[in-house]
């Protein structure tokens, strides 16, 4: 970083947002905090629990316990999956899409297309489109012989809420990799031609090193996105058939808003904030030491 | 590979090209000799590159053949030419060590391994690299890398013509000497063809043993360093060869004397008569023109006096037209009015440009 | 209005890439920044225009402190070695943009404008776009639009590094033209000797950071301070020969023997590295050059009226530049003759002893 000739007109210039954060974040996140270590149902009476909820929803065996990792795992399962198939899937997508000549600005816009639309619309549409009876896709699965009804099982349910993330989301992934793509000079092209390498050789040596710091930037997008995920699977199955697809934000509201209790609700958000929050981290550690590793060899 | 033979070759990046100024390559026929250290030298835009391409197989041109001894290869694929190339910035495979970017492309036509590795050890030594083998790739240097670059091109046996375009681009002043023997070694020792694309004329003179001297897509003048220097056979090759390039005034000739606004001056021989309607210019090279003292000579008004180190510019006018000339480090130079003497064997009569020949 | 840089250092991340550098800058001189890549000439350039802050040291402006002063507050204009200009406006509203900026009357604007035009040689260009235009073209587009904002401070990183060869030569032999109208400062960085050479004025060397010498170019070119400016000073390279005095003699370190002439007359005892450049290195004995010394041929390059020798001696590899075409086999032994009184005597430390004199007015050519 550079020492900058200082300018204190800047931090006037700051101050409005400081305040708006402080207000829209901060000053909840304390009451989160506050209500985690009592219990209250939101009329106001509380009563001292100390660190009483976290130490159940640590509890595999207790009953909230249960459930929070019962939710963990489904949202981890959900991000895992969702990773394993957008990133390979934007890749190749972006390895598809054109350089140059007039279809690029084409292929830009519909790649961009999905990534516009707000999100519980992206659940209305998908959970028309699932239906087996009004539903395009359902009723030509269910045509084509297999059981098909996400309301009633499980594994359609899951097959409904990845395919549709999937749609929504890959296209991130695949301009950021087009991003990147676009930035290498032709003469690696060229010489790996002249070196007789295969497609997939160029694409192991020359193109993925080149899109790892992209790529990096797009997992830890999708994973934060994919973990806290909430309006899409709620507007399609609503967490069922049963808790199928009951992941920990739609649980959380379950508790917090159904049940009105906020106490184990707010343990439940802090635990869920700080695993994102450690995640994170992780990755822009990552993230400094790849670029660090990139510099020290950039001609 | 034997040699390479270009026959009526010309290029236009037009599909459909109406005159000579849209193609990028006008008609040209060539051979290069098998072994051979060849330059193409020519300010950016004359086609040089294009010409390269072609002959790596990146561009196929749009008219005439592209042989490889007696093999026609003009549409053949890139990979199936057994050519190298070396690009202007270092081409390396970030992720793999030297000894891997220099197996590379070992690997990918499935030679056997203990082969790839003797060939490995061979090149690297041939190009100065041994001690940095087992190194990532990625913290090199810019010379080094760019040795890298050509190790990848010299390592296939088969290889048959190594190219290069501005390979020096990127390096530093006093690693450009070290790096010019280097390339010079090298082709001794390997003897392959190799053609080196350049705008800089002492990268061009320095390491070929014939200069293609190009110009708008044309070639000028073919011929070895020495060659091009004493005798340009046009005021572009003139001009761009030599730094500061040759002295190009207008002047009428009859006989053997040249006139320039009042000045005689006597040449080699009788040039006759020159055909009025050309424009008539004489050409002669700073290096040849040496100051007089006393009455002998022409003379000049001095404008300016550079420093180059060893030897020093005299920016002056004679008659009116811009003339220099080249002194010695030590040399006393006049302030102003001077007069110099002109060698008559290195002065050339050019009509539209072109060299009058006897 | 002088620039006076005091003791400035800059630390990147721990790592110093400006060492404690202290110059005093004139106005209406131009001062070349000479220096191999990573020297660093474009971290010292930020530093004087304000577009970064020094770690430690001042900066002074007409003795005013002006250290982390941002650079829109100051008298600057830049010229970058990439050709940047404004894609999008013609050359004429290029050149204009600093003084529209400015807010300056248009008849002021025309009259500048028309004037730097002039001066590059771009009145021809007035109505063109900068990118249907050539390398060098762009470039005095550049130069022009830097020119015409008059600042105080001018400065130049390796502005003709992109150009052909020819261009380069072209437009750098009229740059002392262009500079010498204006009361400016101008700070040119380069990598090449000979570019220093030709623009004259002051030339600064950098080596790793720090400068090595400043003054006059002349003077830096014939007498370095120490081995690392006449290293850094040279095209092509300098070579050396190591050489130590004793008991009145001086021997080579392969033991051959020296005359006490030139410059070695009556040096001291020590050890000594004699540095001497390649166009003092002859392949025949005349002229002065009297010390023979033995070699192998490494390759021998044709420039086409000179010829650059490379070879291998017991000191190690030299370049000798001869006149007329030398196409030496590798391998063949030479020997080649050194003129003692054109030998620079470095100490073990690297400081100068001994430069070599520059002619006298009865000196041939």
């Amino acid at each position: 970083m550079d020492a900058r000739p200082i300018n204190n007109r800047a931090w006037f210039l700051v101050a409005p947002v400081v305040l708006l954060v402080a207000f829209n974040a901060i000053l909840p996140l304390m009451t989160v905090v506050s209500y985690s270590v009592q219990d209250t149902f939101g009329n106001n009476e509380f009563f001292w629990n100390g660190i009483g909820w976290y130490k159940e929803l640590l509890d595999p065996h207790a009953e909230l316990g249960g459930r929070f990792f019962d939710a963990l795992w489904r949202s981890g399962l959900y991000s895992a999956l969702i990773l394993a198939i957008e990133v390979p899937l934007g890749i190749v997508v972006s390895l598809a899409m054109p350089k140059k000549g007039p279809w690029v600005a084409v292929c830009l816009v519909l790649m961009a297309l999905p990534l516009l639309v707000p999100w519980n619309v992206v659940g209305t549409i998908w959970q028309i489109f699932a239906r087996g009876d009004i539903g395009l896709l359902g009723w030509v699965i269910n045509h084509l012989g297999i059981p098909y009804n996400y309301t009633a099982d499980s594994l359609s349910a899951w097959f409904t809420i990845i395919t549709m993330d999937v749609w929504h989301w890959t296209s991130l992934i695949a301009l950021l990799c087009y991003a990147g793509l676009k930035s290498i000079p032709d003469a690696f092209y060229q010489a790996a031609r002249i070196d007789g390498a295969t497609r997939w050789s160029v694409f192991r040596f020359i193109e993925l090193p080149k899109l790892r710091r992209v790529l990096l930037i797009g997992v830890l997008l999708r994973f934060m996105d994919s973990f806290m995920i909430y309006t899409e699977p709620f507007v399609v199955t609503g967490g069922g058939p049963g808790n199928s697809t009951t992941m920990l934000s739609i649980d959380l509201v379950k508790i917090a808003l159904g049940q009105f209790d906020l106490g184990k609700a707010a343990a439940l958000s802090i635990v869920y904030y700080l695993i994102i929050l450690t995640a994170c981290w992780i990755f822009y550690t990552v993230m400094n030491n790849v670029d660090a590793d990139t510099k020290e060899g950039a001609s | 590979m034997a040699r390479i033979e270009l026959n009526n070759l010309s290029h236009s990046y037009k599909a459909n090209p109406s005159g000579p100024s849209d193609y990028a390559l006008k008609p040209m026929t060539m051979t290069w000799e098998d072994g051979g250290a060849y330059a193409l030298l020519g300010p950016s835009g004359c086609g040089k590159t294009t010409l390269l391409n072609i002959i790596s197989g990146l561009v196929i041109p749009s008219q005439g053949q592209v042989k490889f001894g007696d093999t026609d290869v003009t549409r053949l694929a890139t990979e199936k030419r057994n050519i190298a190339q070396v690009f202007q910035f270092p081409v390396i495979y970030d992720t793999m060590t030297v000894a891997e970017n220099l197996a590379f492309p070992l690997r990918n036509r499935k030679v056997d391994p203990a082969r790839i590795e003797a060939r490995v050890k061979e090149v690297a030594r041939m190009v100065g690299l041994t001690a940095e083998l087992s190194r990532k790739a990625r913290g090199l240097t810019a010379d080094m890398k760019q040795k890298i670059s050509l190790g990848r091109g010299l390592v296939r046996e088969d290889v048959g013509a190594v190219l290069f375009d501005e390979p020096l681009t990127v390096i530093d002043p006093h690693m450009k000497w070290v790096l010019r023997g280097e390339l010079k070694r090298i082709h001794q020792q390997s003897k392959t063809t190799m053609v080196y694309v350049t705008h800089d004329q002492t990268e061009a003179l320095t390491f070929a043993d014939k200069v293609v001297v190009m110009s708008d897509g044309e070639v000028v003048q073919v011929g070895t360093p020495q060659q091009l220097f004493e005798q340009p056979a046009h005021t572009f090759v003139g001009y761009f060869i030599g730094s500061p390039g040759m002295n190009v005034m207008s002047a009428i000739v009859s006989g053997n004397k040249a006139n320039i606004g009042g000045n005689e001056i006597v040449l080699a021989r009788d040039y006759g008569l020159i055909d009025s309607s050309k424009k008539v210019e004489i050409g002669v090279r700073p290096e040849f023109l040496q100051l007089a003292t006393g009455t002998i000579g022409h003379p000049i008004v001095i404008r300016r006096v550079e420093d180059a180190g060893r030897y020093k510019i005299v920016r002056a006018e004679l008659a009116g037209q811009p003339i220099c000339l080249q002194v010695g480090e030590d040399a006393p130079v006049p302030s102003e009015a001077a007069r110099i003497t002109i060698d008559p064997a290195r002065v050339h009569v050019y009509a539209d440009g072109h060299l009058v020949r006897a | 209005m002088t620039v006076v840089l005091d003791r400035v250092s800059k630390l990147v991340a721990g790592a110093p890439h400006i060492r404690d550098v202290s110059i005093t800058l004139q106005p209406g001189s131009i001062n070349v920044l000479l220096g191999p890549t990573l020297s660093g000439k474009t971290s010292l350039m930020r530093l004087l225009a304000g577009l970064d802050a020094p770690t430690s040291g001042r900066l002074l402006v007409e003795g005013k402190d002006v250290t982390g002063v941002e650079v829109r507050k100051r008298s600057v204009a830049m010229v970058y070695q990439q050709f940047i200009n404004y894609p999008a406006m013609t050359v004429y509203e290029n050149i204009a943009s600093p003084l529209r900026v400015r807010g300056a009357p248009k008849a002021e604007i025309d009259a500048r404008v028309r004037d730097a035009a002039r001066l590059m040689r771009l009145e021809p260009y007035l109505a063109r776009t900068p990118l249907s235009l050539s390398g060098g073209q762009q470039q005095r587009t550049a130069i022009a639009r830097a020119l015409v904002k008059g600042a105080d401070l001018v400065l130049l990183d390796e502005p003709l590094a992109n150009l052909d060869y020819k261009l380069r030569e072209e437009l750098r032999s009229e740059l002392p033209r262009i500079f010498g109208g204006s009361k400016a400062i101008f700070v040119y960085a380069t990598t090449e000797p000979s570019e220093a050479l030709l623009l004259g004025g002051n030339t600064a060397t950098l080596h790793q950071g720090a400068i090595t010498q400043f003054g006059p170019t002349v003077d830096v070119y014939r007498a370095p301070h120490d081995r690392q400016t006449a290293e850094v000073f040279s095209d092509p390279p300098m070579n050396f020969l190591p050489a130590t005095v004793q008991g009145g003699a001086v021997q080579t370190s392969a033991g051959q023997a020296l005359p006490m002439l030139g410059t070695l007359q009556g040096l001291p005892a020590g050890s000594y590295q004699l540095g001497f450049r390649p166009s003092n290195v002859s392949l025949s004995s005349v002229n002065g050059a009297s010390i023979a010394m033995p070699g192998t041929v490494a390759v021998s390059e044709i420039t086409g009226s000179e010829s650059y020798i490379h070879l291998d001696t017991p000191a190690g590899r030299w370049i000798a530049l001869t006149p007329g075409v030398r196409d030496l086999a590798p391998g063949q032994p030479i020997e080649v003759f050194l003129d003692p009184a054109r030998f620079f005597v470095f100490a073990s430390d690297g400081s100068l002893v001994r430069a070599p004199q520059r002619a006298t007015a009865q000196g041939g050519q």
